[in-house]
């Protein structure tokens, strides 16, 4: 029987790029802005990296496909480079190959490195894309948000939820994060919003609106691991160590066999379990003390929280509305402002929610910062409701 | 002789207001003021002459006991494709056997007649079904943009069971020119109204009326259901009387609330005869260009049991009003709309990766497995179900004419659509199987979680780069 990943593999050292329409820069320049606080955060030298990860989600798009932009852009030494995608999974699922790389003792120390580049596509939202030869003959043209605004009309159908109640809930999600997202500097969107701006904003897709939408932006982060021993002899302290690493990816029932009904995520529920059976977590509700969740639409989070067992089913709209998951809630979620406030340049955002984790555990959060944080979660969700796929990592102090 | 055996029809349902045409164009042309009366049919941006054809040719079979069919025939000047059989893409859609003779019959406006007359004269055994379908572009602002409409027809012809036995055929072939659309042109052109009426239908059509009555031994007075298909509204009438024909006789040509459709109009007013008609009664059809088809009928004691599921009545009766005149350029491309970036995708079918798909694309045939009895859609390897997983194990299914029901649905405002906010959502199938769908005719405010659908053969794409269309089907709310 695997023993899981938990304990076996620390955080040396993180950077996060300030996220934004960065105009300016190009995917090499976020990388590199990212590299350089992560290098000097693990202190340790480039030459010292032994193998790395890349995540790109978009690569057609603007960064390129291959290893060879992360190669070329950090200078890397001739090690091994490889280049992930996996939807919005994707800063995770490099995170995942540097932490297996170090778990399996492949290498010792392993770099993981996300960026997307999305503000050159000359207008707002996600870049319309292919989805291949045979999906685009068939599937709708469904824009993400049409696709997200679906799990709104399958929760409030299954839940006999009151549309009203729904979308002010959707809309407590939004201020909520825009209240994180006002006190961190790297943040794209840094401005607090009201209620009634949330509620009455223009449809995006029904019952979506413009302040039910994560930003689009540009960024990059990364992360340097390795096992324990080797960052204690490095003289780090207060180690951030990996808990638990899960994916759970759709195998076409949800979208094609009557057992999901529309209101939930089945990946997110799979995942999360498994994550936190890897952790030894038991109640999560009580030992998870902060979430950072795929909030690339308000009802996301809202249906995420109760498939991460941190709400009832059913009772999302009701905690919500209550606070469980505001800054001061029992549960804060996007303690860092989230997708909403960050966008979300698909490659780096694992990794962006991530370096929030690292930054909570190491008390360095600044205005943001939580009380005695213990597990900190990071949920990434690639697709569509009916076909996606779901990342869960947990990390928390190293024993 | 054989006769027809059962009839179907489609209009689109939106119906454009001539008053909304008039308003946008009279500064123009004052003279157009006289024909703002009433509405016509109009294609949705995602209708054709395909997609109606399939819509007709399905609401035909709905009133034939017997489905197996031997021919399909497919008139029309506005079939999408110069190269590639259109009949055999309906054939296709409407799941016939591929055993089927098909053919594709234009450039005329007696194209219908002509395949129907193909179709009666054959000496093939069984039904053939013959299709008439038409989405004339038209001139902005033009006479023709006023008075025509968009719509299809279908007929079954056969030697059993007919519900209007054939008498006698005939035809005159003249190549008398009122109009004509020449290659590469977008729009027809044509000659002066009261020389096409003088010249060409008070001279050509008597001739071929007399040889037709004179075959069957019969005289213009017996006649019950006259059909001269005109977008000249008098003329009709006018003929009626030269030959002596009842005016009681005369089938309108339904401009003021339909239009002209073209080579369809013909099978179009054929089955508004055969909606009316009761048994014994005589029904002349003609079909006028380069020339003149005349057929005679003779309505049998089944024409009152033969009821299509929509018919005339039922299509004119399925109808929304649209106002927006701007709606009708763009959905006719007459106009160079800012369609926005996300329009800009490369719409490129690969044509490898479509006949793969063609079954689940054209068809709508999804998978019943043999094993766990699931039905689902599209047909994979393995059995969607996860207590099943079975491999190989799926016999065809069609979806093409099950009820649903909306399990979850948006209207999407960001994504590129040809009239936003683009429906969509996903459909649970009764049968079992369910898919995201887009849904088509969508009225604000009608559409919600558990709402009913039927499923229809659309055009989902258009790849303007090459010359192509794609199609699949979509859902329609039945409210």
């Amino acid at each position: 029987m695997a023993s899981g990943i938990k304990d076996k593999v620390v955080i040396l050292g993180m950077g996060c790029s300030k996220f934004g329409e960065r105009w300016e820069s190009s995917p090499a320049d976020l990388m590199v802005e990212a590299f350089e606080e992560c290098l000097k955060d693990a202190g340790i030298e480039r030459n010292q990296i032994e193998a790395a990860w890349f995540g790109a989600g978009i690569d057609a798009f603007n960064v390129g496909s291959s290893a060879m932009p992360l190669s070329i852009a950090l200078r890397l030494n001739y090690i091994p480079v490889t280049k992930v995608e996996n939807m919005c999974a994707t800063g995770t699922e490099a995170f995942r190959g540097a932490v297996y790389a170090v778990a399996s003792g492949a290498c010792d120390i392993a770099l993981a490195l996300g960026v997307e580049k999305l503000k050159d596509t000359g207008y707002g939202g996600l870049p319309q894309r292919t989805r291949g030869v045979e999906n685009d003959m068939y599937w709708p043209n469904l824009s993400a948000p049409g696709a997200f605004a679906q799990l709104a009309s399958g929760y409030r159908a299954k839940h006999k939820v009151n549309g009203d109640d729904l979308k002010r809930a959707m809309a407590h999600v939004s201020v909520k994060s825009h209240a994180n997202g006002a006190k961190n500097p790297k943040a794209h969107l840094q401005r607090e919003i009201t209620e009634e701006q949330a509620i009455n904003a223009p449809f995006i897709a029904e019952p979506i609106g413009l302040f039910d939408c994560c930003g689009v932006s540009d960024g990059s982060a990364c992360a340097i691991v390795t096992t324990p021993e080797i960052a204690k002899s490095l003289g780090k302290g207060n180690l951030v160590s990996v808990k638990a690493l899960q994916l759970a990816v759709s195998n076409g029932a949800e979208s094609g066999h009557a057992s999901w009904d529309g209101s939930y995520l089945k990946t997110t529920r799979v995942a999360s379990q498994r994550a936190y059976d890897e952790a030894g977590i038991r109640r999560p509700k009580e030992e998870i003390t902060m979430t950072e969740v795929h909030d690339c639409f308000s009802i996301t989070e809202l249906v995420t929280m109760e498939d991460l067992q941190l709400a009832s089913e059913g009772k999302g709209v009701k905690d919500v509305l209550d606070g469980a998951f505001d800054a001061e809630g029992s549960n804060p979620c996007q303690i860092d402002g989230g997708l909403k406030c960050f966008g979300h340049p698909i490659g780096a955002s694992g990794l962006r929610m991530l370096y929030e984790n690292y930054l909570q555990l190491q008390g360095r959060a600044g205005a943001r910062q939580l009380p005695d944080p213990k597990l900190c979660l990071n949920h990434n969700l690639g697709g569509f409701p009916h076909q996606n796929i779901c990342s869960i990592s947990i990390v928390g102090p190293y024993d | 002789m054989k006769g027809i055996t059962a009839y179907g029809v489609y209009l689109p349902r939106l119906r454009l207001s001539r008053q909304a045409m008039v308003e946008a164009n009279a500064w123009f042309d004052s003279s157009l003021r006289g024909l703002g009366k009433g509405e016509r049919s109009i294609c949705n941006w995602d209708e054709d002459t395909i997609t109606m054809a399939v819509e007709a040719g399905v609401d035909c079979l709905s009133a034939l006991p017997e489905k197996s069919l031997s021919g399909l025939k497919l008139a029309s000047t506005t079939a999408p494709f110069i190269d590639r059989q259109n009949s055999v893409l309906v054939a296709e859609a409407m799941n016939l056997n591929s055993q089927i003779r098909t053919m594709d019959i234009g450039s005329s406006q007696r194209a219908a007649t002509s395949a129907l007359i193909a179709g009666l004269e054959s000496a093939k055994q069984g039904n053939e079904i013959v299709i008439a379908s038409e989405h004339r572009r038209t001139k902005a602002g033009s006479r023709a943009e006023m008075l025509w409409g968009d719509g299809a027809a279908a007929l079954t012809v056969g030697d059993d069971e007919v519900i209007a036995q054939c008498l006698a055929i005939a035809t005159t072939a003249v190549d008398f020119v009122d109009h004509y659309r020449g290659e590469g042109a977008d729009f027809d052109y044509d000659w002066e109204e009261r020389w096409i009426r003088d010249e060409g239908l008070m001279k050509i059509v008597p001739e071929t009326v007399s040889t037709v009555l004179k075959s069957a031994g019969l005289v213009a007075a017996d006649i019950d259901h006259f059909i001269l298909p005109s977008d000249q509204a008098r003329t009709p009438a006018t003929l009626a009387k030269k030959l002596g024909i009842s005016m009681d006789a005369v089938i309108d040509n339904q401009i003021s609330f339909v239009g002209v459709a073209g080579a369809a109009q013909p099978l179009i007013l054929l089955a508004k005869a055969l909606e009316s008609a009761q048994a014994s009664q005589l029904i002349l059809l003609l079909g006028f260009g380069q020339g003149c088809d005349a057929i005679l009928f003779r309505t049998t004691d089944r024409i009152e049991h033969c009821r299509p599921a929509r018919g005339l009545s039922g299509a004119i009766s399925n109808r929304r009003e649209e106002i927006n005149y701007n709606k009708f350029l763009s959905f006719n491309n007459l106009v160079e709309r800012d369609i926005g970036k996300r329009g800009e995708v490369d719409k490129q079918t690969f044509l490898s990766g479509f006949n793969r798909r063609k079954d689940l694309l054209t068809g709508f045939i999804g998978g019943k497995c043999r094993v766990c009895g699931t039905v689902q859609i599209p047909r994979e390897k393995y059995c969607v179900n996860p207590e099943c997983q079975a491999l190989d194990s799926q016999d065809d299914f069609s979806f093409a004419n099950q009820p649903g029901t909306v399990l979850t649905w948006t209207a999407d405002r960001l994504t590129f659509d040809w009239s936003p906010p683009a429906y969509f959502g996903m459909v649970e199938f009764e049968c079992g199987g369910k898919l995201m769908m887009d849904f088509t005719e969508v009225e604000e405010g009608t559409v919600d979680s558990g709402s009913k659908v039927s499923v229809h053969f659309r055009i989902r794409q258009f790849d303007t780069q090459r010359g192509f269309r794609k199609y699949f089907w979509k859902a329609v709310v039945e409210n």
